[in-house]
């Protein structure tokens, strides 16, 4: 590859182009510019949602090294709390009152995160503490934990699909022309970019996130400053697997129909985006996901038997490509 | 037994001090075989015959696997996709081309096949990376397959799976040897017939690709093998070339994996997600490979017969716990049958941190070594 090539194509942007390329490619082949929009708000809003959930398990096995197999079971007890919360709501939901409609959404999404938030602090200190540095045991011990927690799961809630009751005031679309998103898109895009610019401030404006960029990029070195990374690592550990709750919330709230399966499909989801996006960054996260959910949406209007391996085939290209993913934070 | 004393120099000072362990896990595993070997004698009825079945091929499936994680540190989530693979294509050729021999020779070979180059493929691409990267890449790989037999159900059944017949050889109406009346006649009150060479069939099988996997583990290979799982740097200084030797072995793993599902399908006379793809039978491979001992065949077999008389005995006796204590809150629901998969994976937690060697580790004093 010439150099001057390369370098023009980091200067637009490198590897943040690929979305656009993607959906430019798809908006060719799709043809209709209203259909095309569709797709892309709600590629947008799944890829979002997906950030939610995989940003925290990019960033904890950054800082320590730590790959959770269990960072699914924060997304279904997510998902199953949400659900639980906003059935218990009740009108606060279902009536037309907006105030109170997102005051219910607000709760159900504020129960999973603290759910998540301490169940992280549990099964980091009981789970995955004593296996540090050692990658066979931990994938063996979190599995295991996977499979307690999806019992435990079906032991509370049941076998059985259960519904989950959307906020009056986000259902219905928004109708501008011919194009029609769903508002509830909507209110997940925003809610995740939200999210996104929060953390993105807060690993590279405040203290803490210098200590967790630097404990990324070099462990040891920051621990001989005198700093106590264990300590972070909790820290990001609880903050990853709420993340991982809100975003199964969130996922409740958009399917409307949940059952116990939701954990290990958004697991795929959730591995394919770190590997595509490099482990250790968020900005890679949040560029895988946005990938995929894109490429979920316009594969499965294109083709809809193969929606689920377009993302399979998509990450084996770029690990082709880029055999550390996208934008990795730490390498090997 | 002559094995003991033939083992390499360096664990020598290890098994004079626990020399009855390794005995006692060499005889446990002979009954096994022995009991397996008889098993139609010893066992008539059909559901012992099941899980008779059952263990055998999965003695395979389970070594096979114990070749990835136990010799070589590689961890895949994707053997049960060999596994269907070999099971899909003994089931859509029987299926198709009508019950055979022809149709389990053809079916088999293009699901080895097909397992072969998926196995070259995942490997050369992804080996390179770290052991995490693996894992999640094979698990990706794993549940994509499994949508896409569900998805393409014109040729796999979707999600109810297919039926089909098998070779009328295999078939209990098969008299193998008749008596003077044109009956099956009887061993030891058993009928001759084709179900007993069926079964026959799967033992033997079984049998030749678990001593073919003992000699690859007593190889060189499986000496390098166990170099690159000790010190992968090491092993890549000497001069072995690290990702050569882990995509053979995953290959080596995934075309008898494939052959493992043959056998399957040919067995059961059904083949759907449940038996073969799903993640269920992911969690069983691990907990058996690691309540078994990983790093040692003789685990695999431990392990199996441990879990499989667990699933198909120990469910009966969750039921009558449940019902025995259906008065007291919460514990009927925590001894509730369908909770097993709960106890087993708070066992296999347990055991992954006190017993990381597993039973067959421990006992043949291997379990200082991580």
């Amino acid at each position: 590859m010439p150099k001057n090539l390369s370098s023009i194509f980091e200067r637009f942007g490198g590897v943040m182009l690929l979305p656009v390329a993607l959906g430019l490619i798809a908006f060719v082949l799709i043809g209709r510019p209203s259909t095309w929009i569709t797709l892309t708000a709600a590629g947008l809003a799944m890829g979002m949602m997906i950030f939610l959930m995989a940003s925290g398990l990019s960033l904890i096995f950054g800082l320590m090294d730590v790959l959770n197999f269990g960072h699914s079971a924060f997304v279904s007890f997510g998902a199953f709390i949400a659900a639980s919360v906003l059935a218990w709501s009740g009108v606060w939901v279902s009536g037309g009152n907006a105030g109170l409609n997102i005051l219910a959404l607000m709760s159900a999404i504020a129960a999973a995160t603290a759910f998540g938030a301490l169940a992280g602090w549990a099964f980091e200190r009981i789970i995955v503490k004593p296996v540090y540095k050692d990658h066979l045991r931990q994938i063996l011990i979190t599995m295991g934990a996977l499979i307690v927690a999806e019992e435990l799961i079906l032991m509370v809630w049941g076998g059985a699909p259960i519904p989950v009751p959307r906020p009056a005031v986000l259902t219905g679309s928004l109708v501008i022309g011919d194009v029609a998103i769903e508002v509830y898109r909507i209110f997940a895009f925003v809610l995740g970019l939200a999210v996104y610019i929060a953390m993105h401030l807060a690993l590279n404006r405040t203290r803490i996130g210098l200590l967790i960029r630097a404990g990324v990029e070099n462990r040891e070195m920051v621990e001989a400053l005198g700093f106590r990374v264990d300590r972070l690592f909790i820290a990001v550990f609880m903050a990853g697997s709420a993340l991982a709750a809100a975003g199964g919330a969130m996922w409740a709230g958009y399917q409307g129909l949940i059952t116990t399966a939701i954990g290990s499909e958004m697991m795929i989801m959730v591995f394919i985006v770190v590997i595509i996006g490099g482990l250790g960054s968020i900005e890679g996260s949040l560029l895988g996901a946005i990938l995929v959910g894109l490429m979920a949406n316009y594969v499965a209007f294109l083709f809809p038997k193969m929606s689920l391996a377009s993302n399979m085939i998509l990450m084996m290209a770029i690990l082709l490509w880029r055999p550390f993913g996208l934008k990795p934070a730490v390498k090997g | 037994m002559s094995t003991v004393t033939i083992s390499n120099p360096i664990t020598t000072t290890a098994q004079r001090r626990v020399p009855a362990g390794r005995l006692f896990v060499y005889a446990i595993v002979l009954a096994i075989g022995a009991v397996l070997m008889f098993a139609p004698f010893l066992f008539p009825d059909v559901r012992a015959q099941e899980v008779a079945a059952r263990i055998c091929v999965f003695i395979v499936l389970v070594a096979s696997y114990d070749l990835l994680i136990g010799y070589t540190g590689i961890v895949s989530f994707a053997h049960t996709m060999f596994f269907g693979l070999g099971a899909y294509g003994t089931a859509i050729a029987l299926k198709t081309m009508g019950p055979g021999f022809d149709a389990i020779l053809l079916g088999g070979s293009l699901g080895v096949l097909a397992s072969l180059v998926l196995a070259v493929l995942i490997g050369l691409l992804s080996l390179r990376v770290k052991a995490i990267f693996f894992a999640m890449i094979t698990l990706a790989a794993a549940s994509v397959m499994m949508v896409l037999a569900s998805q393409f159900f014109e040729y796999t059944g979707g999600e109810d799976g297919m039926t089909y017949t098998i070779p009328r050889f295999f078939s209990p109406a098969n008299t193998l040897i008749a008596d003077e009346n044109g009956k099956a006649i009887r061993i030891f009150g058993v009928a001759a017939n084709g179900r007993l060479a069926l079964y026959y069939f799967i033992f033997l099988s079984s049998l030749v690709l678990f001593l073919a996997m003992l000699r690859i583990v007593a190889s060189p290979l499986g000496t390098v093998l166990e170099a690159i799982r000790e010190n992968e740097m090491r092993a890549e200084a000497i001069g072995y070339r690290v990702v050569a030797y882990r995509t053979s072995i995953f290959c080596i793993g995934a075309v008898i994996a494939a052959l493992a599902g043959i056998l399957r399908a040919v067995w059961l006379r059904y083949t759907g997600p449940d038996v073969t793809l799903s993640f269920d039978i992911m969690i069983d491979l691990l907990l058996m490979v690691v309540i078994g001992g990983m790093g040692t065949m003789m685990g695999a077999v431990i392990g199996v017969v441990i879990m499989t008389l667990a699933q198909f005995y120990l469910k009966d006796l969750m039921a009558s716990g449940a019902a025995a204590t259906s008065n007291v809150p919460l514990l009927p629901d925590l001894l509730n049958p369908d909770r097993w998969l709960l106890w087993l994976g708070v066992l296999f937690i347990l055991l992954v941190y006190f017993f990381p060697a597993g039973i067959a580790g421990t006992l043949m004093g291997k379990g200082d070594h991580k």
